[in-house]
């Protein structure tokens, strides 16, 4: 199983995260209480008295000074406490494991999308270079970059779910629940956001994939009569597959911040309504918690992709 | 050869640049395109009979007409007048995004790449941490925490975007200062101000102007997100993300309405795109075989 160097690597890796998280809440809680707008007159309401804005201040302990406020919440969220909405009063933590699982759902299946349909096309177009194949395929690609993920998710629900109603326009079923209908509300979502996803996979691996068939090394194969298909799987995508993998973990960042805009058009009760409705709401606890376990869940990929990597890749992280 | 010759200054990194632009076809388009609708977001009074919001209240989301050519909105709004206008209010957005990305992201990174150390161990580590934030979910936080409206969520999305440019001037920093004209001007006893912006930053920047090209298109991509979401621009201003919002409340009514302001976001975010691409091919000739 794992040697004793991929375990030794692997608990560096994970001491290395430590800083890496107390920096990212530091970076949450300073952005959103150092911006200027005062919370307490907000949640006051209109026609406050300074009195009742001096009451709240006191209450949501936003009088006290910065580090203490920073330290306690800090304190609180190490123990899964991310303390209470200020609209509903539910504790921000447990509304987030409630969104967070239909957001999963979606960034998955785009993920799976953008993988299972850019790889390949990132092949065909990188064994062709400069025909009129790898023209088009790079064409469609730059335009997948080029557009507005939520217009696509807007143009699909007027195509599958209202003009032929093959899919559902709205909402979304837990996965535990019903699976199959579960799937089925997160095609839709899934497919606007992959758009981006499959450009960016095909782009990178034609890429990488090109430099490493016109190398020295793969010149000599084909001189000693090496086959072109075994060329290019032996060697050529045995090579980029650690390239492959930052490209995916980058990927699944991005699709994870696409999301909360696509969940928008299909009234998906994820972690993108979430958010959106504390901001506008200036519900600052949710805001807080919400990129808070974002930016927990996008560290936590970042280290399963290095871990990866330095498995598929025996030369990574042993200098 | 005069010590002069030798150092490099600011007009030779950018001019060059685009005298060479001109012989890649698809950057000539790119820009002609771009021109194009910065100048139509500029004439659209002139263009258009129209005021951006005149009620037409007998034609309430018609479609295509002479009279309204690309029909009109849920309020009777011609939707071709409201396109130019909306241009002017997206493209500010964008510029503003990267204006305020960049009046962070390259002094910071210079700093860090010019003074090493301690310092630039700080910097960088803050710079990896916001890289892993979720861009845009950063952007909604930081327009929650500023208050609704184009000018703050576009601040916000300059705030989240700063780290990539910190980064790239960062590490062209670390090797320019390694240069011996940057050498040559220290042992001259100039002042490391003086180093920075005439040495440091002409040779850090051509890097930087891809990047701003290409950030181009993401922020416009982030307006139409941020307004769409109602953070963004408020009524009765109007941005090709507020039209967005605008056709998704009708598209069952009057679906093509989504189409005019949707396929400007495309056409203007792919044209930032091509001329970034071309920009970095040409200067990475490596990049060409890609």
């Amino acid at each position: 199983m794992l040697t004793q160097a991929s375990r030794a690597l692997i608990g560096r890796r994970l001491l290395q995260v430590v800083p890496v998280v107390v920096l990212a809440t530091f970076i949450v809680f300073g952005l959103i209480k150092l911006l200027p707008g005062d919370v307490a007159v907000t949640l006051a309401g209109e026609n406050a008295t300074d009195q009742r804005i001096a009451e709240i201040r006191h209450l949501y302990g936003l009088d006290r000074s910065f580090f203490i406020q920073y330290a306690g919440w800090a304190w609180n969220a190490l123990h899964g406490d991310l303390s209470r909405s200020l609209l509903s009063g539910e504790p921000v933590a447990d509304e987030i494991m409630r969104c967070f699982p239909t957001t999963l759902l979606i960034v998955a299946l785009a993920l799976v999308f953008s993988l299972a349909i850019g790889i390949p096309l990132g092949i065909t177009a990188a064994t062709k270079p400069g025909t009129w194949l790898d023209g088009s395929i790079m064409g469609l690609a730059s335009l997948g970059v080029a557009v507005p993920n939520f217009w696509l998710a807007m143009i699909l629900v007027a195509t599958f779910a209202l003009t032929y109603t093959i899919f559902p326009a709205t909402g979304s079923v837990a996965f535990s629940a019903n699976p199959a209908e579960a799937l089925r509300h997160a095609i839709l979502p899934a497919t606007a956001l992959a758009a981006g996803g499959i450009a960016e996979v095909a782009r990178q691996l034609r890429s990488s994939l090109v430099e490493i068939l016109s190398s020295q090394h793969v010149r000599t194969l084909h001189a000693k009569g090496l086959a072109p298909s075994s060329i290019l799987w032996k060697h050529g995508l045995k090579n980029v597959s650690v390239n492959l993998l930052t490209v995916a973990g980058l990927l699944a960042n991005r699709l994870l911040a696409a999301t909360v805009v696509v969940e928008a058009v299909f009234a998906v009760p994820g972690m993108g309504n979430l958010i959106v409705r504390a901001a506008i709401e200036r519900d600052f606890p949710v805001v807080q918690g919400v990129v808070f376990a974002m930016v927990v869940v996008v560290i936590a990929i970042n280290l399963l992709v290095d871990l990866l990597a330095s498995l598929l890749d025996p030369r990574i992280g042993r200098r | 050869m005069s010590v002069a010759t030798l150092i490099p200054t600011r007009g030779s990194a950018v001019l060059p640049l685009l005298r060479r632009l001109r012989r890649d076809r698809r950057a000539v388009v790119s820009l002609a395109v771009l021109l194009l609708i910065i100048a139509a977001s500029l004439l659209a009074h002139w263009i258009s009979p129209y005021s951006p919001t005149a009620q037409d209240v007998n034609n309430m989301l018609s479609p295509p007409s002479q009279s309204h050519w690309l029909g009109t909105d849920d309020l009777g709004r011609d939707t071709f007048t409201r396109l130019l206008y909306g241009a002017s209010a997206s493209l500010y957005a964008a510029f503003l995004a990267v204006a305020v990305a960049v009046s962070l992201g390259v002094p910071v990174g210079m700093l860090a790449g010019y003074a090493g150390g301690w310092i630039d161990d700080v910097i960088s580590r803050v710079i990896d941490t916001m890289l892993s934030f979720p861009a845009i979910v950063l952007a909604i936080g930081v327009t929650g925490a500023l208050g609704i409206g184009l000018t703050n969520a576009m601040i916000a999305v300059g705030i989240v975007f700063a780290p990539q440019l910190a980064r790239l001037v960062r590490a062209r920093t670390l090797v320019v200062r390694q240069e011996l004209y940057v050498d040559a001007a220290r042992c001259f006893g100039a002042p490391t101000a003086h180093i920075l912006w005439r040495h440091v930053l002409p040779n850090a920047i051509q890097p930087v102007i891809v990047q701003v090209a290409l950030l181009l298109a993401v922020s416009l991509l982030a307006e139409a997100s941020l307004s769409f979401l109602g953070l963004g621009i408020q009524p009765p201003s109007v941005s090709w993300g507020a039209m967005l919002a605008r056709a998704y409340l009708n598209m069952e009514l009057a679906p093509e309405q989504m189409y005019p302001p949707g396929v400007a976001i495309l056409v203007t975010a792919l044209a930032f795109n091509t001329l970034g691409e071309s920009m970095r091919t040409m200067l990475d000739p490596t990049m060409k075989r890609r």
